[in-house]
Order: C-alpha cells, then structure tokens, then sequence
C-alpha cells in the first residue's frame, strides 16, 4: 500500500492552503477529494450565490485576488476556478474522484482507506468541511404532504420552486438570501428568525468585513474568547455580496417579508412560531452595537447607529394545510460528514475534540471549522493562518517521531 | 495611596452555578430535574398547592419547608377570593424568574444592582375560557413586562442584562414555546 507522511481529505479551499505550506516545507502529502477540486462551490450552491466578503479578501498562502473588482464579491463559479487555477499553480497532489471509507489509528500514525486504494500515513488532516450535510431539524418529518422541502445546499433558483408562499426556515445569512430572492421571484415570504447575526453591509463609509478586518475582530483567538462553544456555534451574518445591500431584517419587512419567530414546532400540520422574536431581535441589536462600538473605539469617533429591528404584532402559528404554503427552505445550517472516520476523537453530541486544530490522538489534525483557531477561521481568508499553524505543528509532530526512531534505530 | 474596589454583590453565587455547568461535562444526567407540586380542591373554585420535594443533580431533594399556595378566583367571578388566580401565579413565575436572570447575569457582568423592579400584564379575552368563541384562545392573547432598574451600568448594558435574561429563561421559554402537557386519570 503506498505511503505518505501525510494525507489531506477534501480538496476545498481549506486542503488546498494546507498542501500549500506542506509543499513549502517539503512535507510528502497527497489530497484526496471525492469529487472534483472544490466539488462543493460546483455542486452545493445556488445560481446567484455570492460571498459574503469582499474580493480584496480572498486570499490564500501565496494567493491574492488581483482582478480589477476587488470590492465586488465572487460569485460560486469564481470561487471553484478560483481554487482550480490555485491548486494548479500550487501543483498540489490531488487524487480527485478518491472517496475516503475510513480513517483508523494504526500503531503511531494512520490507515486511510478509501475506493481507490488504502494509504498509510503518519499524520492525517480533516478537511473535508464544515458544511457538507444540511442540518434539518427532526420536526421536519411532520410538515404535511404536499409541500416541496429544500435546502441551501439542494436550491438553485426560483425557477426550480412551484409557485405559491414560501416558509424560509432560519435568518442566517443563506436565510435572508434566500428570503430576498424568493420575495423578488414575486412569491410570499415567511422567514422564521430565531437567534441571528446582525450586520450592515456598509459602516462609516466602507464594507463592514473592511472594519472587521483592520479592527482585528477577526484575529480574536479562540483561546482568548469568553464563550468559545457559543462562539463556534453563531449563526453566519446576515449579509448578502451585493455592493452596498443591507439585507437585515428591517430590510426585509420593509421589503415585504413576513418575520415571524422561530420555527419551534408543528402539530397537527400547524407550524407554531416562538413567542421570543422580539427578544432575538433585541439581542441581535444590542450585538450589533456592541460590534459598532469596538469599530468606533478602535479607529475614534462615533459612526451611524441602525435603527432598532421593527417588528409589528406577528402570527405565532401558520396552517401548513391551507395552501398558503407550497415550498419550506431549511436554511438551518450544517454539520460536517465524518463518518468515515474510525478514531475516537468525538464528544457526546458527535463533535471532533480539538485544541485549535490539534486533536488528543498525534498527527491527526482538523481545518475548516468555524472558530477553529480565529474568528475568521470561518471565512476563506481564515486558511492561510490556520494551516500556517498547523503545518508548524505537524512539522515538530513528525520531527518527535524522527527523533523517536533515530533513538531506536541506535 | 490605594483604592479599594468595592466587589460587586448582587447576592448570586455566580461561582457555584458556573461549578455546575462545569459539572455537566463529566455527568450530564445531574442535569435532568423534575419539579413537582400536587394540588387539593378545597371548595368552588379555591383549591391549595402543595410544594415541597423536587428530583434533581442525581437524587430526590426537599424545600427546607413545605410551601402552600391557595388558588382561587376573585369577587367578580362570583367566587371567594382566597388566594390569586392560576393566571395571575403565571406572571409571579414569570416576574420571578426573568428577575432572578438578571440578578444573575449581573452578578456574572460585574454589574451592582441597586434596584429591579417590573410591572407584567397580561391580555386576556374571556370568549375563550367561557367557550363563547372558537376562534379566541383560552390563555393570554400577549403579556408584557417593563423593568425598571437602577444599576451601575449603560442604559445599553442594562438592557442587555434583561434580554439576557430572557435568553435563559426558563418560565419565558415555557410561556414562548410548546410545551407538551400530559393530563392523566388514574
């Protein structure tokens, strides 16, 4: 079987900046991706779909956006060519069409099976990311027949939707997108909100992200953060990539989207909405200008505060049973896939046990979660630092396990 | 010369819950509590409530007392007033544990409270418990509570303390969200 001193599962934006350093230190790797290089920008997201960051953010090891809209935001087809063009110039080892089955410790390093044959390896790096499975909830079973059901993940664009009202599930960042372009399609929209991330798109004259960026929010450790499990589990923010479009929920009320709170069941084909939609909204509010006054703390003077989130008296059921419904979008998140892997790394809500990265078994390492070593390990600019990191973990990792073999082989 | 920074004391022991929550970790089943009370008819509409033992962190507990409740109705229902309606007992729960969130959470914010006081009303269109109308619900059409506090803290800061307090609590998410009730004859 052949061997390598490290393998690289999933070949997306976050494995490609991991070969990356690894080929800079002459680390033997090879990238195994089930599908084709960053399968899921080809195969998980819908037609209009931008990022949220602007281009000038786009950055990789070795790797800038110079295109001539730096402060446009690339569309899902720009971000696999993209990653194409990087993982050419990187001349990074790539196995594409290569599905991993498992991942098992073997003495001091890994047995990494998969369809087209079995590696050996020292160390391993998960990658295969944070969104590759739709979350939806168990309640979802009980929504009456007759109703089409779909997520980010399945969705491409109105046209592929019946006509008739649309109950758009969660007010995450695809959530508010989806709620937007599907009011605009000129359907109904009922967007349920629970716990959301407020944000402008614009603050003070620039992108929100520019702040972010420079104000240093984004390299907040996730060992110098107050609440790190709260801190991995926050929605995405609720911004579209569209030059000076704010889509926060006042946007889309006065767009003409019915808010109403979160989904919180459905009993008898009747969907009930939490009672607690003002108190989200207020906590979002109050996040937001929380956010507003580090920004301002940080570069002095005061910038535009946002009006508080408006809400009038809101249904708390709909009658998924009367017609007014056709199409529910589950935009309830993600979890990530790894079930082919055989080591016991997991807690008890099935989450990898990590320290920014670094799990408790030895050269078996994670990227491309939310928060894993930084608040913008969440973003694609986030890669570069982390893999940074990790690369020099593993190097000292693999340099113990020389230095162990060196001691015997004497 | 040195200052002395008076600590600030709201009365909650922020140390023993976070103990607790540090607790689940390794033994989460000390988490699941179960909270009891048993009621008897006394007469019409006034019955009395009994609250004294409640299961929880792995083992039957007990109130240091048995607590007693009268429920009743008032003069204008044609009944005898002998204690407050279930309703109004709704907003003491409520009242009571959005407070005892904030205490909370400024313990935990390093916020001295001086005073919290709150006001809860609660909208209620009788059609429904009478039967009068299928279309009016039996409970509270709306309730709001207005706090007002007087902390060392931001007007902005101390409103975050109450949204925080909703946030975890424990009787709004009861009045917020279903809640499945199983009703048993034996």
């Amino acid at each position: 079987m052949p061997n390598t001193t490290t393998v690289i599962v999933g070949a997306g934006h976050c494995g490609l900046a991991m070969s990356r350093c690894l080929a800079a230190r002459s680390i033997d790797h090879v990238v195994l991706e089930r599908g084709e290089i960053a399968n899921s920008w080809h195969t998980q997201r819908w037609d209009s779909l931008r990022l949220l960051t602007p281009n000038w953010m786009t950055r990789l090891p070795g790797y800038a956006y110079r295109g001539a809209n730096p402060d446009g935001y690339l569309g899902a087809g720009q971000v696999a060519a993209m990653l194409q063009e990087y993982a050419d110039v990187s001349a990074a080892p790539i196995l594409t069409g290569t599905t991993v089955t498992s991942v098992r410790a073997a003495g001091s390093g890994y047995v990494v099976r998969t369809d087209q044959g079995t590696w050996r390896t020292p160390t391993v790096v998960l990658a295969s990311g944070a969104a590759t499975m739709p979350a939806v909830p168990a309640l979802a079973c009980r929504v009456p027949p007759g109703i089409t059901s779909v997520t980010p993940a399945g969705y491409r664009s109105p046209s592929q939707l019946p006509p008739g009202g649309v109950l758009v599930v969660g007010a995450s960042a695809s959530g508010v997108q989806l709620a937007d372009e599907l009011h605009r399609s000129g359907r109904p929209v009922t967007l349920t909100v629970g716990e959301h991330v407020r944000m402008p798109r614009t603050y003070r004259g620039r992108d929100i992200l520019w702040w972010l960026d420079a104000a240093g929010v984004l390299d907040e450790r996730y060992d110098e953060v107050d609440d790190l499990v709260r801190a991995r589990k926050l929605p995405s923010m609720q911004l579209v990539g569209s030059p000076g479009r704010t889509v926060d929920l006042n946007a889309l009320s006065s767009a003409g989207v019915r808010l109403v709170g979160r989904l919180a069941g459905i009993e008898n084909g009747i969907a009930q909405f939490s009672g607690s939609l003002p108190n989200v909204c207020a906590l979002a509010d109050l996040k937001l200008g929380r956010l507003l006054d580090t920004i301002d703390t940080w570069a002095g003077a005061r910038g535009e505060r946002f009006a508080p989130t408006e809400l009038p008296t809101t249904p708390l059921s709909l009658d998924l049973r009367s017609g007014e419904i056709a199409t529910i979008v589950w935009a309830t998140g993600y979890r990530p896939d790894l079930s082919w892997l055989d080591v016991p790394v997991f807690d008890r809500r099935r989450r990898v046990v990590h320290d920014g990265g670094v799990t408790a078994f030895p050269g078996l390492y994670l990227i491309g979660m939310p928060f894993l070593r930084r608040r913008k390990s969440s973003l694609i600019d986030g890669a570069a630092k982390d893999a940074t990191e990790l690369t020099m973990h593993l190097a000292g990792h693999l340099d113990g396990l020389a230095g162990h073999h060196g001691r015997n082989a004497s | 010369m040195t200052t002395t920074e008076i600590p600030v004391d709201n009365g909650v022991n922020v140390e023993a819950l976070l103990g607790v929550r540090a607790a689940l970790a390794d033994t989460p089943e000390i988490a699941q509590f179960q909270w009891r009370s048993t009621v008897s008819w006394v007469n019409g509409t006034h019955s009395r409530s009994d609250v004294e033992t409640f299961y929880g962190f792995g083992d039957d507990q007990q109130h240091h007392t048995t607590f007693s409740y009268d429920v009743d109705h008032p003069l204008q229902f044609a009944a005898q007033d002998h204690g407050v309606t279930p309703v109004e007992y709704v907003l003491v729960a409520l009242g009571g544990c959005l407070t005892a969130g904030v205490a909370a959470v400024a313990q935990q914010r390093s916020i001295q409270l001086r005073s919290v006081r709150a006001t809860l009303t609660a909208e209620m269109d009788l059609h429904g418990i009478l039967g009068a109308d299928p279309d009016v619900r039996n409970g509270f059409s709306g309730v709001t509570v207005d706090y007002q506090i007087d902390a060392d803290a931001t007007a902005e800061a101390i409103r975050a303390l109450v949204a925080q307090s909703q946030k975890r609590s424990a009787v709004y998410d009861i009045l917020t969200s279903p809640t499945r009730v199983t009703v048993d004859v034996s």
